[in-house]
């Protein structure tokens, strides 16, 4: 048995105000240089700047929100979660049949939210429980579940689903109209952060979750239902997934395989998060939304996509324990 | 004792079991052997919305054939696998249907990867195909005949529409991979040639499901309307994001409608002002069209949607059975030679269509599909009869020659 001093969880530092790295104005691509580019006015640059912030705010929600129930489950149980996009799945899938049967969209996307946490439940108790001790089989046992929801979902429901639209309209700023919903997603995503700093800090379940994290039998001994505490973990993990499912449903194509376009963003966020468990999420995405943001808007979608993954490939160089290192660090 | 027996009888039965089969085999071959056609397309994954119904509708076509007496008296039957909109499936799967079940001809594939992922092979093991879907065109290959659309009939109808209705500033947002790159390449062309200005291209990776920036590069351009060469279920979440952040521009394409249905997916008014060019639809209103829809839905009533890919799979089943009927054979060479006659032609659900013998591709009616703001479709303009000619005055012509090769505007030909 290898002790640890109990750490406290960090406070996230969320996205920074300052945004040195900000996106410069989009130019095109193969095309042509821009028309009539003139000197920025104030004006012009405060549209700039709302744009950048704008744009990384809504990379930074999509990282995070699809990142934290993954996060949650590897960095708390050191269960890596192949079915993650599948929870995301069920949660949009719920939410948008919900919003069809008239309930309003935000107790529709918290039933989405809890229904893939009640499945997440389902899924520990019947699968992940007994493979514990064998990290690397609950990959191959998450990632079937995967391969079964999604030609399962296909089977029963059809290739695709009507979506529900996305609530709120837009706003203008300058030159530019925006989705108000999109910067919902993003104080979503701020709220999601704070709401689990402080479950894991401030509640009986926090601290009894982390005791059971960091020494299980010490925790078995002072009277903690372990057990009970994965599969609590467990659901929370696939009910952050299904929330960010339903919380992406409105603005989304509903189809069996909509989870895996989540999926990339997801494990980049926790591995470059994952020195400091979860909470090494926050930070993560705050980097990568800058990496992403800029990428895009420079060079367009394929270098965004690059760019988080050479941000990985970074990550794992430098921090030499690397994936399954740091995996097998948590489970010994 | 008893153990003895029940070997005995057991040993008994499998004989006979083995006779009858062999018996049943002989007589069925004696009867009538089948025509095999192999089915390969994506019944799930990423296109798995868009290629369901193409399955859909060569059973349909295969069991009205069947139960009109089959083809020149030999069944059809249908080999069929699930791709998963996976291309190393469709080099696998075509392998198999060509090595090991022997098909005499294979209807395969919906994105263009695919087709390219798997041309070579049947190139290779001098096999059949038939590629049933639109496409950026320039496929130049005896082995092959294609029912699908291309540029010259999508992109050379709708973009001077375009271009004459809402202005001469044009922006494309297409799919990054071979599809995408020359249907841009095509709209390029043609803008450039009818006096408008590109303000701008975005290229999108396959599986991108988010669009904020594309949106905000499109509001920035300022065009007149965004050509959108989107692809796959997740890049149709852009039509949501732009809508909800009021874009409000006219869109032009020659993928979307046609092929994923967007319009009946998302809520109204995302798609309004929706210009799709296709050679069919559900909405088509016609007699042959109803009695097509009508039959379709017969047998499989919960079809979300009748595509233009369905209706392109549906017909060439016909067609094939008709250059195997007048070449009394299912060899390849012979069925060329009937299209060599240049008079393979149907009255299919969309209105007459023929092969053309220089490039194996076929003449289409073109319908210009309008995307009205409850998501309701008009057809402001229907042109018909439209030949695909930019394969045969480039210089491809199979009767003549069969370099194997896809040819672009950009990459034509060699002039003999």
């Amino acid at each position: 048995m290898r002790g640890r001093a109990p750490r406290p969880f960090r406070a996230c530092p969320g996205p920074t105000p300052s945004l040195a790295g900000a996106p410069l104005p989009p130019r095109y691509r193969r095309t042509r240089p821009s028309p009539n580019r003139k000197a920025p006015s104030p004006m012009d640059v405060g549209t700039l700047a709302f744009s950048a912030l704008y744009q990384f705010g809504d990379a930074f929600a999509f990282l995070v929100l699809s990142a934290c129930g993954l996060a949650v489950i590897f960095g708390m149980m050191g269960v890596i979660n192949l079915a993650h996009g599948e929870f995301i799945m069920c949660g949009a899938y719920v939410t948008v049949s919900a919003a069809h049967a008239g309930l309003p969209l935000p107790l529709a996307i918290l039933l989405g939210a809890l229904v893939a946490a009640l499945v997440g439940a389902l899924v520990e108790i019947v699968v992940i429980r007994h493979l514990y001790e064998r990290p690397l089989d609950t990959i191959v046992a998450t990632w079937g579940l995967s391969l079964i929801a999604t030609q399962g979902t296909l089977i029963l429901l059809g290739s695709t689903m009507a979506g529900v639209g996305t609530p709120f309209g837009s706003f203008q700023v300058g030159g530019y109209s925006y989705s108000l919903y999109r910067v919902v997603l993003f104080v979503a995503a701020l709220v999601v952060l704070a709401a689990l700093y402080a479950l894991f800090n401030w509640t009986r379940f926090g601290v009894m979750a982390r005791a059971t994290i960091q020494v299980p039998h010490m925790a078995a001994a002072l009277g903690v239902d372990t057990r009970r505490v994965y599969t609590l973990t467990f659901a929370l993990g696939a009910g952050l997934a299904g929330l960010a499912g339903g919380l992406y449903a409105p603005t989304m194509t509903l189809v069996p395989t909509m989870g895996t376009t989540f999926i990339m963003e997801a494990f980049v966020t926790v591995v470059v998060g994952g020195a400091d468990v979860f909470l090494g999420t926050a930070p993560a995405a705050a980097v990568l939304a800058v990496v992403k943001a800029t990428m895009t808007s420079l060079y367009g979608q394929l270098f965004g996509q690059i760019g988080l993954l050479l941000a990985v490939i970074i990550v794992i160089r430098v921090l030499p324990r690397g994936l399954s290192g740091f995996l097998l660090r948590e489970r010994a | 004792m008893t153990a003895k027996t029940m070997r005995g009888l057991r040993a008994a039965a499998l004989t006979g079991t083995l006779l009858l089969g062999v018996a049943q085999s002989i007589t069925g071959a004696l009867a009538a052997d089948p025509i095999k056609l192999g089915v390969l397309e994506d019944q799930s994954g990423d296109f798995a919305a868009a290629t369901i119904g193409k399955v859909h509708a060569i059973q349909l076509a295969a069991e009205e054939i069947n139960k009109a007496g089959g083809i020149d008296g030999r069944p059809l039957e249908l080999v069929i696998y699930d791709t998963q909109s996976d291309n190393t499936r469709y080099q696998e799967f075509m392998r198999r249907v060509l090595q090991r079940d022997k098909v005499d001809a294979v209807f395969a594939g919906f994105s263009s990867a695919s087709r390219e992922a798997y041309r070579p092979i049947v190139d290779q093991l001098d096999g059949f195909a038939f590629y049933n879907n639109q496409y950026e065109g320039g496929v130049c290959d005896a082995h092959m005949i294609v029912t699908g659309a291309v540029p010259e009939q999508q992109f050379s109808t709708l973009i001077p529409w375009m271009m004459e209705k809402y202005g001469k500033k044009v922006y494309t947002l297409a799919a990054d991979y071979n599809f995408g790159q020359i249907s841009a390449e095509w709209v390029r062309n043609i803008v450039k040639e009818h006096g408008g200005e590109m303000v701008g291209e975005d290229f999108i990776p396959l599986g991108v499901s988010q669009f904020s920036q594309n949106i905000q590069n499109i509001q920035k351009a300022k065009p007149d309307f965004v050509v959108t060469l989107l692809v796959g279920t997740a890049q149709a979440s852009y039509y949501e994001q732009a809508a909800a952040a009021n874009v409000g521009l006219p869109m032009a394409s020659s993928v979307n409608v046609g092929q994923g249905y967007e319009h009946k997916r998302f809520k109204p008014p995302s798609l309004k002002d929706m210009y799709v060019t296709t050679n069919y639809i559900e909405e088509v209103d016609s007699p042959q069209s109803k009695a097509f829809y009508d039959k379709f839905k017969a047998k499989f009533p919960n079809e979300p949607y009748v595509n233009q890919e369905a209706e392109n799979s549906y017909l060439a089943v016909y067609l094939y059975k008709q250059m195997v009927e007048r070449a009394k054979s299912t060899k390849r060479e012979d069925i060329r030679k009937v299209i060599a006659q240049g008079d393979v032609c149907m009255d299919a659900p969309e209105g007459k269509v023929c092969i053309d013998p220089k490039s194996q591709h076929m003449s289409h009616t073109i319908y210009l599909a309008h995307v009205n703001a409850d998501h309701s479709i008009d057809f402001p303009k229907v042109w018909q009869d439209i030949k695909p000619y930019w394969l045969g005055e480039a210089g491809c012509d199979l009767t003549k020659s069969n370099p194997n090769a896809q040819y672009t505007p950009s990459n034509p030909p060699p002039k003999p």
